[in-house]
């Protein structure tokens, strides 16, 4: 039912029963939020989004307040004005001042609305206490002198990712986000997904760096510095550069990465081509034995982390292949090391991933042989490209070029594995191509593709019924629970912390809230469907690797080095 | 007992008509100590009682009692109101009126009971006599209603309190009690009750105003499967003690308050929000709930009436903010006391998302006494607006203090110099500060204010939930304001901006504005400025935009105080002089050289050693070191010494 | 789970890291949001509480009759704030809001004893006196 209200002295339609700010957002009238996120019910935190009703006392939360026929609202009148101008002054007081050394310069939701409000002097003062700075965690690093608590990383830590590993903690002016009994992050239950990151409005959570790390060794003769980018890498870095991002900006990448002083470059997609062929044999093996519980099959560190900390019974279930950029972090330190006649340690080996748990999944015990890690160093998307911008690279000018053997290529099941679902498609049908010689009916593989947190489906072969699951963000897990729990059994289960899978992982841009890559999934979909090399035995990259150069190498012949092992974790739940 | 208790539940609980026959009021009569074979001793026993003393004279009484064999009866009662008169001890002879007597510790029991027993009644402790028609009265001692503290007042809801052993049901549904309630789920419909409270024009007693009778309904037409209410029994405001002294004194009141507004909207649990502090009310008020039980007024099936109803206490485990009715839902559900959006409304979705009331418990007090006399008796009470009396817990420097009860429209001057006595030690009176931490400031000039809830948003001031503090010349109100910021400052929750930071920023200013001048160089002079010029514009935003009522409020104080005391306030930031030489950055002192001996008292105790002097020659304060604590001003045996 | 938090603290006089660990793992909540709904309340203690127990009246009749200077003599004597604990275990205070004395304040409560008419002046007396009892005991 549509009614009109009076805005600014305009009059507008309204639905009943929506709040004053969504009738305003759908009429083109702009005013600043700060604690409000997208498919969030309201909490009323920060209060910029006032604006004065006709008739009312006090300013009213546009975000809350539902439209009624009858109002007469004015969104920028001198005491709203006032009202936000001294808000944001309030939060600045108590805020360092120290914009030229923040990670989020020019990037932050507080730093835009001072802006906007026209703060121009200091007029309030407080007392700053230095709250800590924690750098404990590999992947997280929390800033407590910077946070505003809106409150967006707590909700989205305990609805979307359901780890709830950190709350509000005391009140009033010593309130202060932080783990279970307010230790640092690494003690916690924190599974470094990031999500936090994402929505966080400043720097209070920031992806821990190491970008200065990356550019010692660059400057560095005696080491050989390698680069490996997963899939979805270039597609983020050049929504990062603000360019458009088409198939042919992966190769422009590959000249851009040795420009910057990388002497390889490879794909992790390659690494993802024999993560998926390693998976369908375990699969299969699996099948053949009769065994009863699923193979639970992830790339993502975090849910690792999570399974170690709070599911431990399911941790037998759990594929024991590395992830992708582990696989060929081994392969450069072995292989490569090999080819290049150098000795694995002085060799510096840089992953660029959309994810900021790889940090921490590089620092895992099983990562390293004889002291000396596979990765080395490893980079979120937004830090790279902030290392292109920093070395000057023009990117538009600049030629496509191969990547660099033996990890020059991937199929696009591999590009595929990066979205919610497109492992379990892609191990279905490598798992269908290696045994059955065909393809397996796409009507059920589709169902994978999208429908909420938890998806299913089962596909017929010629003599059995392989049920898959997806759990697309920990909220599925839940609804996988209650299905297990009701007698269905599942063959395989894929599981990603990050909804909608690494695409929207904590290392790619920040975006507003509105863009949600459907371009670039339907893309990847597109080239799926299109491409020759749509999987892991198709790709001759995958051959040669597989079927000589691994063969070859008696130290990885026998493939233990793609394996890892899982421990429970003590942490503060 | 049991017969007792099957007489009272069966006699009179369920008595149909309003009249009861002349032998059941014989009894109750009886049950009332209304006439008595033996002397009947009351003593105080609340808090404030205890504090005072009261437990030592409890063992001294018991002792004379044995030691005399008396036949007399020892009965714990309420506390009455007055603060300064605890511990109170009354003492009846047998067809006599009541003797009150005040401040009896324990030295002075044996004496006065000697006394009063051989008809020697001592005069200097004496209050007043106090009885009903048909008590012999005595010959040249004062009637306590006839006390100005007392004349004046209205004790509607108080009317029970220091007349009856709080822990006694018997004696509580002999004065009347829970008939009101039993009648009401016998015979009336929900509707029709939350119609008697509408019509009588009750209005929440915790500062908000809002008519209660609306709020029920609101609740009552919100479909649902269960409803709640809960009584809010917090009372954390500093200097609140009313609720405290009502729940001790008269929690069989309050039971059957919060029952009959259980009934009203039709909810089959009520909840007790109490006080982490109050551990003796706590336990008076479960005690009732108890015997409630027992008597079968809470249960199932009440009465035959169908209705079932339970009376849980929850502990508050120490927030301030929990006393917003968002936050008090969100503690209630588990959770941090983090007030919520509004709307929607408790009333529409509370606790658990059910339709849920909160209300005060002196507006729960209130109901009985409007359900058993009717709506149009409250409406002759107060003013056309505000229906009713006004419950006060007057404090500070007035000559009388403790909990009182005055008709709505009666003036803040009648309070104060009638029944507060006006002011202590022959000092001018500066003002009164009601409504605590979220209250205002009534200067001389307007003592002619009643106490009414329109009168007074006129005039910008909001009636809070019962704080009245008298404060006189030597009162700061500039540290008063700080003092209220503090609190607030300590009790935000922290999860709106101009709050959490409003209230910590206003504090620091307030802060730096009493503090000592000759850390000042010029930044910090012109920081002070910029700091004062602020608080204006951080406390009117606030106010604006602060998600509750704390927030909301936490404000007002400092506006109040700017608006009435704006000299004093100026004083401080420019003259950098405290008129009632209490901000000790403040004030200095200096010697009197003619009255000094040079004792050297003062050097020796001074702690920052701001004292100079030759022994037998006149002594010299150093200003600039002096910190202005004032020991040497306490001590000094010849008053040579002077705040500058 | 407050009313259970509360009967812990009752019972032990703190809420340990251990205990809020098994009341996460009895309940199924995350300790994290226990400990964090624990320290919005000021009754919940996360080291033991001293043996004396100070609790000190800032109501407003008790503010304006001095008790800001009781408090900060204490706060002097002892060297702690309010719900620290002191090395030795024996001392440690709180700050509450009317206590209900108010015309005999300032007000101090020790251990269930009221003292009245507090001055700054009787409180080093106090603690050596209080001291001696728990120790004689």
């Amino acid at each position: 039912m549509l009614f009109t209200i009076q805005v600014n002295n305009k009059k507008i339609r309204a639905e009943k029963g929506e709040t004053i700010l969504s009738a305003l957002n759908r009429n083109g009238i702009i005013i600043p939020t700060l604690c409000r996120m997208k498919d969030f019910t309201p909490t009323g935190a920060c209060r910029m989004c006032v604006v004065e009703v006709e008739g009312r006392d006090r300013l009213v939360t546009a975000c809350s307040q539902p439209v009624e026929e009858w109002m007469k609202i004015k969104t920028h009148s001198p005491r709203v004005i006032t009202a936000r101008k001294t808000n944001v002054e309030l939060l600045l007081s108590n805020h360092p001042d120290d914009c030229l050394y923040c990670d989020k310069n020019n990037n932050c939701e507080l730093q835009r609305l001072a802006e906007e409000l026209n703060i121009r002097e200091r007029r309030i003062r407080a007392k700053k206490i230095k709250p800590r700075l924690d750098q404990s965690s590999p992947a997280i690093v929390r800033e407590l002198s910077k946070c505003i608590v809106c409150g967006r990383c707590v909700r989205v830590c305990e609805e979307i990712i359901t780890a709830t590993s950190i709350d509000f903690i005391n009140r009033g002016s010593r309130i202060h986000v932080g783990p279970a009994m307010d230790r640092d992050f690494n003690f916690s239950s924190c599974i470094n997904c990031g999500q936090c990151v994402l929505v966080c409005p400043t720097a209070a959570l920031h992806e821990k760096h190491n970008i200065s790390e990356v550019q010692e060794y660059l400057n560095n003769p005696d080491f050989m510095k390698v680069i490996q980018y997963s899939p979805v890498v270039p597609a983020g870095v050049a929504e990062e550069l603000g360019l458009k991002y088409s198939r042919d900006f992966d190769r422009v990448l590959n000249s851009v990465l040795r420009k910057i002083g990388f002497e390889k470059v490879f794909t992790t997609g390659t690494g993802t081509d024999l993560f998926i062929s390693e998976i369908a044999g375990q699969l299969i093996e699996k099948i053949d034995s009769g065994s009863d519980s699923p193979l639970y099959i992830s790339a993502c560190p975090a849910w690792i982390k999570f399974a170690e900390q709070s599911l431990t019974e399911i941790l037998p279930a759990i594929s024991t292949v590395k992830c992708p950029q582990q696989i060929t972090g081994a392969l450069i330190k072995t292989l490569v090391a090999d080819q290049a006649g150098l000795k694995p340690e002085k060799i510096f080996s840089v992953s660029a991933t959309p994810c900021t748990a790889m940090k921490f999944e590089a620092r895992r015990d099983g990562m390293m042989r004889k002291g000396i890690s596979d990765i080395d160093s490893v980079l979120t998307v937004r830090e790279l490209g902030r290392v292109i911008r920093l070395y000057g690279i023009d990117v538009s000018n600049t030629d496509s070029e191969q990547a660099d053997p033996p990890m020059e290529g991937y199929s696009s099941s591999a590009a595929l594995s990066e979205i919610s679902g497109g492992l379990a498609e892609a191990v279905i049908k490598s798992l269908f191509s290696v045994r059955y010689k065909k393809e397996p009916d796409k009507q059920y593989i589709k169902k994978l593709r999208t429908g909420g947190s938890f998806r299913e489906t089962s596909i017929r072969t010629d003599d059995k019924e392989i049920t898959v699951a997806v759990v697309d963000g920990l909220t599925g897990l839940e609804k996988l629970k209650a299905s297990a729990d009701a007698g269905k059994k599942y063959d395989l289960v894929e599981v990603m912390v990050c909804p909608g899978g690494c695409i929207n992982g904590a290392g790619m841009p920040f975006r507003n809230q509105k863009d949600d890559r459907k371009n670039l999934i339907r893309m990847i979909y597109q080239a799926d469907e299109n491409s020759a090399i749509d999987l892991p035995e198709r790709s001759p990259v995958m051959i040669n690797l597989n079927g000589k150069l691994i063969k070859e190498n008696s130290e990885i012949a026998d493939k233990k080095i793609f394996h890892t092992h899982y421990v429970k974790r003590n942490v503060l739940l | 007992m049991e017969d007792l208790k099957k007489y009272l539940t069966g006699k009179v609980l369920m008595y149909e008509a309003d009249t009861l026959p002349p032998e059941t009021v014989k009894v109750l009569s009886q049950i009332r100590r209304e006439k008595t074979d033996r002397p009947v001793i009351y003593l105080s026993s609340g808090t404030s009682s205890k504090i005072a003393g009261s437990e030592k004279t409890y063992s001294a009484v018991s002792t004379y009692i044995t030691e005399n064999e008396s036949k007399a009866e020892l009965v714990m009662v309420g506390c009455t109101g007055p603060a300064n008169f605890e511990p109170m001890l009354a003492v009846q002879l047998p067809g006599k009126n009541k003797l009150f007597f005040r401040n009896i510790t324990e030295e002075k029991v044996e004496p006065l009971l000697n006394g009063v027993f051989h008809n020697d009644i001592n005069k200097d402790d004496l209050i007043g006599q106090h009885g009903s028609t048909g008590f012999e009265l005595w010959s040249g001692i004062p009637f306590m209603e006839e006390l100005p503290f007392f004349a004046h007042q209205k004790r509607v809801i108080l009317g029970n309190c220091g007349c009856y052993d709080p822990e006694s049901i018997d004696e509580y549904i002999a004065r009347g009690g829970y008939r009101a309630f039993i009648k009401a789920i016998r015979h009336y419909t929900y509707e029709e009750v939350c119609d008697i409270i509408e019509k009588s024009g009750l209005r929440g007693r915790s500062g908000g105003g809002y008519p209660t009778g609306l709020k029920w309904k609101q609740a009552l037409n919100t479909a649902s499967s269960s409803r709640y209410v809960v009584c809010n029994a917090k009372e954390s405001d500093p200097g609140a003690f009313t609720d405290r002294l009502m729940l001790e004194s008269d929690p069989h009141r309050v039971v059957e308050g919060i029952a009959i507004a259980s009934y009203a909207i039709g909810a089959s649990n009520a909840i007790v929000f109490f006080r982490r502090g109050s551990e003796h009310a706590r336990n008076r008020l479960q005690k009732a709930i108890d015997s409630a039980r027992d008597y079968g007024i809470l249960g199932h099936n009440i009465f035959s009436s169908g209705y079932k109803l339970d009376i849980v206490i929850r502990k508050e485990p120490g927030a301030f903010v929990c006393g917003e009715e968002t936050a008090l839902i969100s503690n209630l559900e588990g959770k941090r006391g983090m007030p919520k959006l509004k709307p929607p409304y408790p009333t529409s979705s509370g606790l658990f998302g059910k339709p849920t009331v909160i209300n005060n418990v002196e507006t729960l007090m209130n109901v009985p006494v409007i359900m058993q006399n009717g709506p149009e008796w409250y409406r002759t009470l107060g003013t056309a607006e505000s229906p009713g009396t006004k419950i006060f817990a007057v404090a500070g420097k007035g000559r009388l203090s403790g909990v009182i009860e005055i008709e709505m429209g009666t003036s803040f001057r009648t309070i104060l110099e009638d029944i507060a006595d006006g002011i202590r030690d022959g000092k001018k009176l500066k003002g009164i500060q009601i409504g605590g931490s979220s209250g205002s400031f009534i200067t001389p000039e307007n003592l002619d204010l009643t106490v009414d809830f329109e009168a007074m948003k006129e005039q910008d001031l909001g009636m809070g939930a019962g704080g009245f503090v008298i404060i006189d010349e030597d009162t700061c109100i500039v540290d008063l304001v700080r003092y209220y910021m503090e609190f607030m400052r300590n009790e935000s929750c922290g999860k709106c901006i101009p709050c959490r930071e409003g209230t910590g920023r206003m504090l620091e200013i307030l802060q730096s504005v009493i503090r000592k001048p000759s850390d000042d160089d010029s930044g910090t002079t012109l920081e002070r400025f910029k700091g004062v010029m602020q608080l204006e514009t951080i406390a009117s935003v606030m106010k604006d935009t602060s998600l509750c009522g704390l927030g909301q409020t936490a404000p007002n104080p400092f506006l109040s105080a700017l608006k009435n005391f704006r000299e004093e306030f100026e004083e401080h930031i420019f003259d950098r002089k405290c008129r009632a030489n209490v901000c000790r950055g403040l004030r200095t002192f200096s010697i009197d050289v003619d009255k000094c001996t040079g004792c050297t008292v003062c050097a020796s105790k001074c702690p920052v050693n701001a004292i100079y002097g030759t022994r037998l020659q006149p002594f010299f304060i150093v200003e600039e070191k002096c910190i202005g604590c004032g020991i040497c001003y306490d001590i000094c045996k010849f008053s040579a010494i002077t705040v500058k | 789970m407050i009313p259970l938090l509360q009967e812990i603290q009752d019972q032990y006089g703190y809420l340990s890291e251990e205990i809020i660990v098994k009341v996460g793992n009895f309940t199924g909540l995350s300790t994290t949001k226990i400990y964090g709904l624990a320290t919005f309340y000021d009754q919940f203690r996360f080291v033991p509480a001293g043996k004396i127990v100070l609790k000190i009246c800032n109501g407003t009749s008790c503010f304006l009759n001095g008790s800001q200077s009781v408090i900060s003599r204490i706060r002097e004597e002892t060297g702690l704030t309010p719900g620290q604990t002191s090395r030795d275990g024996v001392y440690s205070y709180e700050i509450v809001t009317c206590m209900g004395g108010c015309t005999n304040g300032p007000l101090l409560t020790v251990n269930g004893k009221y003292y009245t008419h507090v001055n700054p002046e009787q409180i080093p007396e106090l603690l050596k006196k209080l001291r001696y009892i728990i120790e004689s005991d």
